[in-house]
């Protein structure tokens, strides 16, 4: 148990590609930490660079205070989980967890306790003189966890543990996970590029772009207060939507209609030296059927009428989506879209995505008028992404 | 006869995948392994008119593959086991007279024969363990080459690209006395190639030198086969370089390495063309292959030299048995189970 300390930690590979740039995370002891982000961001590279498998180009990492860029993965004292599991194929169940206990060179006695120890806490012990070839995914899966937790060593390392497994079985060992991590106390930086699995485990996520981090905090926050466009639209499901806006006098030109500047966004604007073109972003649950809108509500809102283009019914709410008449997309959106293989991003085409109540009546094909939360709007710059609506 | 092995066939492959899945075909299956009336009629029903033509179609293609391999590899077989329980001396045609086994009685009994034997399983033994060491270094090497990967590659299988004659040759002239420029620089005023001890070092070498990269090769292949995240696993389970080799390397590739060391056993035990080249099998440096062509060829004694020959095949398919027998038990994911 330790904390891990990046600090402007760089990898340029030897082909010339920036994977990883200035990157500075503190984790501390005992946290459970999430690098998340779309494929090719360099997720992988920072956990190789803190597991020793790659070196680090510039920048330092720490390890409970002691600088550990030139020791080698066996000196580090840290455990890691593969996609792939990577079990040793020749050997079995228990063999595979024993592995690193035998070259720690314990004795007999202890290696088997707390290869037993660890088979329990993962439900193995059925399956100990198995080879790996034998078992199913979440099977394999466990043993790859036993295999590190059996050491106990300073932290774990797991880079997209459970994208091999299907859907069900992800949600399930998600949760195990979760409960191992905090039963047993140890530092683990994960990576997922599911921005559900980073949600839903992490203490803290770190959102990473391009090799860039862009916003290190808790789910929540992150998800209440993105720093910029693209963590805006990378947290949460559905993404949150995302309208030009040009500033009118005393309101916002937008496709959902004229919208009236509140004071908060008015001295956000005014605060950050606001551009006359910005996005506007507000996510699904802010909207409301405006039948269901009391009149306290629909002061401190607006109301946009849209026409009804396709309704999701999930039993506990609606999924509405309206069509808009939107041509122009900032460049910034286009990018993002592509970034993130555009259905993490939406903003899709000219289509607003709503979550409503499951008592409103609203039909396909209606013109329909829908509430939203002008406290929850937020701004972002079209040229930088920054958000402007954010607290300093 | 042909019923039997026909509803066997078609038992197979629906019993042991899915056992109960399927009753029909099942106890048919199981009735034609025991009762053998029930079986082999059951088993012709279930062949319809198209599964019976198709089979003879496919019989039909296969038996000109199937004439070619006897002419060529079997009747030279069963003609050399007839011509090693004559007396036969190609000298004295006269003498032909069946003998039984008189002939491996003779052999087995000769110095001559064991010497050879001694000298091929020396020449096989060591030239092979080197060629492993050496041969996996080499294919190390070549799987680790970033840089001028292609050149690597090639300039290590320039050897195994040389006629093993041609090459036997260079050899010849390399070590001999006052000429050769490895005779000079190791061991001048000496001939070593007419020494036992020294004659068979250099055969040995011309061996190793000729087939380390076929080795190499073959244990790249192998080495593919061995994920990096496994490697990457060891490195963070505490292996050093070593013991990632020694621990997971090699066993991972185990299936590689003895299909390898298979083929180098099987091919070293027939070493000829180096031996020939070299000593001509002078100084008790001949393999059995040298000894049966002398015998045979040059004494014109077929009977001797045709059990020489068959005794040589034997050998081989002892060989090759150990090692087949090695792999059903050690290569790791070829058990069954796991294609559950
Ligand atoms: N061995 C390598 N050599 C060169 N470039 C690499 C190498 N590994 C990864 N990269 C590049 O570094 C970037 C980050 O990769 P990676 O860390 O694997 O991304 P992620 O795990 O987030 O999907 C990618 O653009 C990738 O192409
Ligand atoms: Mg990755």
């Amino acid at each position: 148990m330790s904390d891990i300390v990046l600090d402007r930690v760089t990898k340029r590979y030897p082909d010339g590609a920036l994977a990883v740039q200035e990157v500075n995370i503190e984790i501390a002891d005992g946290e459970f930490i999430i690098l998340v982000g779309p494929s090719g961001c360099g997720k992988s590279t920072t956990l190789n660079m803190i597991a020793g498998l790659e070196d680090i180009t510039s920048g330092e990492l720490r390890i409970d205070g002691t600088v550990v860029n030139d020791r080698a993965p066996k000196d580090r004292d840290i455990a890691m989980v593969f996609q792939s599991y990577a079990l040793y194929p020749h050997l079995s169940v228990r063999e595979n967890m024993a592995f690193p206990l035998r070259l720690a060179k314990l004795d007999t006695a202890t290696i088997d306790r707390k290869v037993n120890e660890a088979a329990r806490i993962l439900d193995l012990t059925q399956h100990l003189d198995r080879r790996p070839s034998n078992l199913s995914g979440g099977q394999r899966q466990r043993v790859a966890m036993g295999r590190a937790i059996v050491r106990n060593p300073k932290a774990f390392l797991m880079d997209e543990p459970l994208s091999n497994l299907d859907a069900k079985l992800r949600v399930q060992m998600r949760t195990s996970v979760s409960r191992l991590q905090k039963q047993l106390g140890t530092t683990t930086v994960y990576v997922t590029h599911d921005q559900t699995e980073a949600m839903t485990l992490g203490d803290r996520v770190v959102v990473m772009r391009g090799g860039v981090v862009q916003q290190i905090g808790a789910p929540q926050h992150l998800y209440e207060h993105p720093a910029n466009l693209f963590v805006a639209g990378f947290i949460g499901s559905p993404a949150m939507n995302f309208v030009p806006a040009a500033v009118a006098d005393g309101g916002l030109a937008t496709a959902l209609g004229e919208i009236r500047l509140t004071d908060r966004l008015r001295r956000a604007m005014e605060r950050a030296d606001a551009p006359r073109e910005v996005i506007l972003g507000i996510r699904p649950e802010h909207f409301e059927d405006a039948s269901l809108v009391d009149d306290r509500m629909r002061a401190e809102g607006d109301v946009f009428t849209g026409l009804v283009d396709v309704v999701e019914s999930m039993g506990s709410d609606k999924y509405v989506y309206y069509a808009l008449d939107e041509k122009a997309r900032s460049a910034e959106l286009e990018e993002l879209a592509a970034d993130s293989g555009s259905s993490d991003v939406p903003a899709s085409e000219g289509q607003l995505v709503t979550r409503l109540s499951a008592v409103s009546p609203v039909r396909e094909g209606d013109h329909h008028e829908v509430w939203f939360d002008l406290g929850k709007v937020q701004l972002f710059d079209p040229s930088t992404g920054r958000n402007l609506t954010l607290e300093a | 006869m042909s019923g039997e092995r026909l509803s066997e066939d078609q038992a197979a492959p629906g019993s042991p995948a899915d056992g109960t899945a399927e009753p029909g075909p099942s106890p048919a299956g199981g009735s034609g392994r025991g009762g053998r009336t029930g079986g082999t009629r059951s088993g012709r029903r279930t062949l319809t008119e198209g599964q019976r033509s198709e089979r003879r179609l496919a019989l039909l293609l296969c038996a000109p593959a199937a004439l070619v391999m006897i002419a060529v590899t079997g009747w030279p077989i069963i003609y050399s086991v007839w011509l090693s329980l004559q007396r036969y001396d190609l000298r004295f045609p006269a003498d032909q007279e069946f003998v039984g086994l008189a002939n491996y009685v003779e052999v087995l009994t000769s110095s001559y024969w064991w010497t050879s034997f001694g000298v091929t399983l020396l020449i096989t033994v060591v030239s092979v363990a080197i060629e492993l060491v050496l041969g996996m270094a080499l294919a190390l090497i070549m799987h680790r080459t970033i840089v001028g990967r292609g050149l690597v590659r090639t300039s290590a299988l320039v050897p195994y690209g040389i006629v093993t004659v041609v090459a036997a040759f260079s050899w010849r002239y390399a070590w001999t006395p006052d000429t050769g420029y490895l005779a000079n620089l190791f061991a001048p005023g000496s001939a070593p190639l007419t020494d036992q001890a020294s004659a068979l070092a250099i055969i040995t070498l011309a061996e190793v030198w000729k087939t380390t990269p076929f080795m190499a090769l073959l244990l790249m292949a192998g080495l593919a086969l061995v994920p990096d995240d496994l490697l990457k696993a060891a490195s963070m389970d505490g292996a050093g370089p070593w013991q990632r080799f020694i621990k997971v390397m090699v066993p991972v590739m185990k299936p590689a390495i003895l299909v390898a060391l298979l083929f180098r056993t099987l091919d070293a035990f027939r070493i000829f063309d180096n031996i020939y080249v070299l000593t001509s099998g002078a100084q008790d440096t001949s393999s059995v292959s040298i000894l049966a062509n002398t015998n045979l060829i040059q004494a014109l004694n077929l009977g001797i030299g045709s059990t020489m020959s068959v005794l040589i095949f034997l050998s081989v398919a002892l060989i090759a048995f150990v090692f087949v027998k090695l792999f059903g038990t050690a290569a790791p994911g070829s058990d069954t189970e796991g294609r559950r």
